[in-house]
């Protein structure tokens, strides 16, 4: 997501950076080249305005000619102001002290109103709450249904009945507190912003359940209207926080942008796929830092966090840093990574990966046949892979149906990394062990790490085509 | 969990790497599973005017669009009554293109056509840029063909709906079986979205309401085998038209692309023939609009885009580059929720209703 922006910005700001001054031209170019990079990602026009305006002012007022390096100034300041129109900071759940909690979901047709009321409880539910979903969309055929289905898929359940929307939503308190439900999650009918009635309808809904948060699920491939529908709903129903959905797509995003800034309302969850797990809290810092191209180090982590067997990884860490790693080991961690989703999702929150490494199309499909591959060796190939020769890679290639070239390919650069793991560990074992063992008393969330770790790891990336051997742009 | 990130990080990028080798091997001769190069060249409509398309009923079109109508023409109308042409009315005017979601790129280049034009005409004043800039857009989307093709040599027609989801797929078929079997066709519904929770209640609720049959399959079932059913069933009764739906899709995800692709394969497997494809569009998308009809062109053929929810605030103005980079041809238009809200597109009405 947000690829084509953060790639806009990194060619303005690859051109800035690294030069010693900059003209009153060269910031006139890169605030023109930054408006219309805005505009094309869908940011609407008033708050692209404003938003260079912003970064007009600080750009001569902080006297940029005297900085050390204009450049990282510039993209300092555009990505400040970035993470602010994002919304600054992480919107924060809290409970009601008398239940039921109770979220009310609004938004135009086909925004995932439903799918994600459905993750949502989901989320709640992983929270260690009991949510109750109600569907009070009786108007769009088999809408209930979605969200039986789903409530079923989560072992949520549903209250609606097709009587009035108003009742069911009015009645739905009541049932969450006879069956002692805590979270109530009331999904609506998809209306259009200027359907006086709908909105009037959604106004009466609120009022019968006096929601704590109520949710605009916007598509983050909305464009220019998306301004109009945020201020019309948030009229309707003042708004606690938005929900960007289909995150997952190409979509520039900068609907999330302009709905944040007319709303004032943070963007509490991301939508980040079809499954109902593709759903997070949303990190305006981390957006802000991926569309400047500058990677998403800490979902990164999180993902990695969910997916690993800690203790494992651990282990294989070690090895893989020792020189002792095995395609066996190899195999392990791709089954790990593929479980933290795509990997061109994955190689897009890597810092410091250049736009052709993460531009790259990488089929996870391709993950199928490196495995195919290794499958094809005995345990003993697996073990030492030095023990292959031209004979045993034909079979190889035999078994798995390749060439024997992509089996020498696939073990050279399998060598190749073992070697720069190795040259690693040199300073690497002890640097990071020893961070490691720091981190050991914190039990289970302490992965946070620094923006200079990372850093260094991030130049292992061997024989990628294209990749520069500078690291990010180290800003502050 | 750092070294965990370590291996899991060296291990994407081993993967990756190893990856882009096999990626660059395979184009040559590897035959196993390969990723079949798009054959299908982006439908690039014959410009055959076909002006005398009659008009089918559309009172609503007109109506529907008064919003639209309102917040734009309210824009302009202060750009045009302002005199003297001068920068200032260039920009607010390009401006206005860009808030109806036409896209910088289309924006200027409407501009700037119109801007010659109107210096050639020695056109001095802001009033008659109006109808300057209505011909302009109007030459853009004219000289397409809008029909909807049922034509085959025997056997029925299949039309294919596909898009991102959301859009509104599921209710223009809805529209459009009420449609047709009101027109005398006998149709069978292909309830192809076997993904998204009670896809096929909806479908099949629409097909009760205008009393045509549906094939439905097991939830999570091949979509391929559910379209090829619907098929075989129109042909067995003799219907001549089969409306297929499929799951909505992110058009950047290979694997589901890749699924809609077979899906138009076996449509051709039995009797039917696929004789539009029809690409769903929000009107309330964005420049991600292009990416969209760009890729499902390059995968599916289209041959047609379907252009939903214009009856709210949302301008459509991404019809314009659609039509002018990719030359695909908005056919049908959603103006509502009801059953009889789906109108035929046409372009002047489109461009009227905009500006008047």
């Amino acid at each position: 997501m947000f690829e084509t922006l953060s790639d806009r910005f990194e060619g303005i700001i690859g051109r800035v950076r690294g030069r010693g001054r900059l003209s009153q031209d060269d910031i006139d170019d890169t605030l023109r080249e930054i408006r219309l990079a805005l505009l094309e990602a869908d940011v609407n026009l008033d708050v692209a305005k404003s938003m260079v305006g912003r970064i007009r002012e600080r750009c001569s007022g902080e006297a940029l000619s005297k900085a050390l390096n204009p450049g990282q100034q510039i993209v300092k300041i555009v990505l400040e102001e970035l993470t602010t129109s994002l919304g600054g900071e992480s919107m924060k759940i809290t409970f009601a002290s008398k239940p039921p909690t109770v979220v009310l979901m609004a938004g135009l047709q086909g925004a995932g109103k439903t799918t994600n009321a459905g993750k949502l409880a989901r989320w709640f539910k992983k929270q260690g709450r009991n949510p109750l979903l109600v569907g009070t969309d009786l108007q769009r055929p088999a809408a209930v249904e979605q969200l039986r289905t789903l409530g079923s898929q989560i072992g949520v359940p549903v209250f609606s009945e097709p009587t009035d929307p108003v009742d069911v939503a009015a009645k739905s308190i009541a049932e969450a507190n006879r069956t002692g439900r805590d979270v109530v999650i009331v999904d609506t009918a998809g209306r259009l912003a200027i359907d006086e009635e709908m909105m009037d309808q959604v106004r009466r809904i609120s009022g019968a359940v006096d929601p704590h948060y109520t949710f605009l699920v916007i598509d983050a491939m909305t464009g220019q209207d998306a301004v109009n529908t945020a201020q019309a709903f948030n009229e309707t129903l003042s708004l606690d926080g938005v929900i960007l959905t289909k995150l997952d797509g190409d979509a520039r995003g900068g609907a999330a942008i302009s709905v944040k800034e007319v709303v004032g309302r943070p963007i509490a969850f991301a939508s980040t796929g079809e499954k109902l797990e593709d759903f997070e809290t949303f990190h305006p810092d981390r957006l802000a830092s991926r569309i400047l191209g500058m990677g998403d180090l800490e979902t990164l982590i999180e993902k990695a966090e969910e997916a690993y067997e800690k203790e494992e990884a651990e282990e294989a860490a070690a090895r893989l840093l020792e020189g002792t790693f095995t395609l066996d080991d190899f195999l392990d961690q791709m089954q790990q990574i593929k479980k933290m989703g795509p990997l061109s999702n994955l190689m897009g929150m890597m810092p410091g990966l250049p736009k052709e490494a993460r531009d790259a199309e990488i089929d996870d499909g391709k993950l199928g046949q490196i495995e195919g591959i290794i499958h094809s060796m005995t345990r003993a190939e697996r073990l030492q892979p030095e023990i292959i020769d031209g004979s045993r890679r034909r079979r190889i290639a035999a078994g798995c149906g390749r060439q024997p070239s992509d089996v020498k390919q696939l073990l050279d650069q399998f060598a190749q990394m073992r070697k720069m793991m190795k040259q690693l560990s040199g300073f690497g074992t002890k640097k990071m062990k020893s961070k490691n063992r720091g981190k050991k008393g914190k039990k289970r969330r302490g992965g946070r790490t620094t923006p200079k770790g990372p850093a260094q790891v991030s130049k292992t990336p061997l024989s990628l085509p294209g990749l520069e051997t500078g690291g990010p742009p180290v800003l502050n | 969990m750092l070294l965990a990130l370590i291996v899991a990080i060296a291990a994407v990028a081993l993967i990756s790497a190893s990856a882009f080798v096999l990626l660059r091997n395979r184009d040559s001769d590897l035959v196993v599973e390969s990723r079949p190069v798009p054959t299908a060249p982006p439908a690039t409509e014959e410009a055959a005017p076909v002006e005398s398309e009659p008009p089918v009923e559309k009172p609503t079109f007109r109506d529907r669009l008064t919003k639209a109508r309102s917040s734009l023409s309210g824009y302009l109308g202060s750009v045009f009554s302002r005199g003297a042409i001068d920068d200032e009315t260039w920009e607010s005017l390009e401006e206005a293109l860009i808030r109806a979601d036409a896209g910088v790129a289309t924006a200027t280049q409407v501009i700037e056509s119109v801007r010659a034009t109107a210096s050639a005409d020695g056109i001095e004043d802001a009033s008659e840029l109006a109808a300057l800039v209505k011909a302009d857009i109007a030459e853009r989307l004219s000289g397409f063909d809008r029909s909807l093709s049922i034509e085959t040599d025997g056997g029925p027609a299949v039309w294919l709906f596909v898009g991102v989801n959301g859009v509104g797929k599921t209710t223009t078929i809805g529209k459009i079986a009420a449609r047709q079997s009101r027109e005398g066709h006998k149709m069978v519904l292909a309830a192809g979205d076997t993904f998204r929770a009670a896809a096929a209640e909806q479908l099949g609720m629409w097909a009760e309401r205008s009393d045509v049959d549906i094939v439905r399959g097991a939830d999570g079932a091949d979509p391929s085998s559910v379209v090829f059913d619907a098929v075989e069933r129109a042909a067995a009764r003799g219907a001549d038209l089969v409306l297929a739906d499929t799951a909505g899709r992110l058009h950047t995800k290979t694997n589901l692309m890749e699924e809609l692709r077979k899906v138009r394969r076996v449509a051709e497997k039995g009797a039917g023939t696929v004789t539009e494809t029809l690409l769903v569009i929000d009107a309330t998308t964005g420049q991600n609009g292009m990416s969209q009809a760009r890729l499902f062109a390059e995968t599916v053929d289209v041959t047609g885009v379907v252009l939903t929810k214009l009856d709210g605030s949302a301008r459509g103005g991404i019809v314009l580059s659609i039509h002018a980079e990719l030359g695909l041809p908005v056919k049908l238009v959603g103006l509502g929720e009801g059953i009889d809200d789906l109108v035929d597109f046409d372009p002047d009405e489109f461009v009227d209703a905009l500006f008047d």
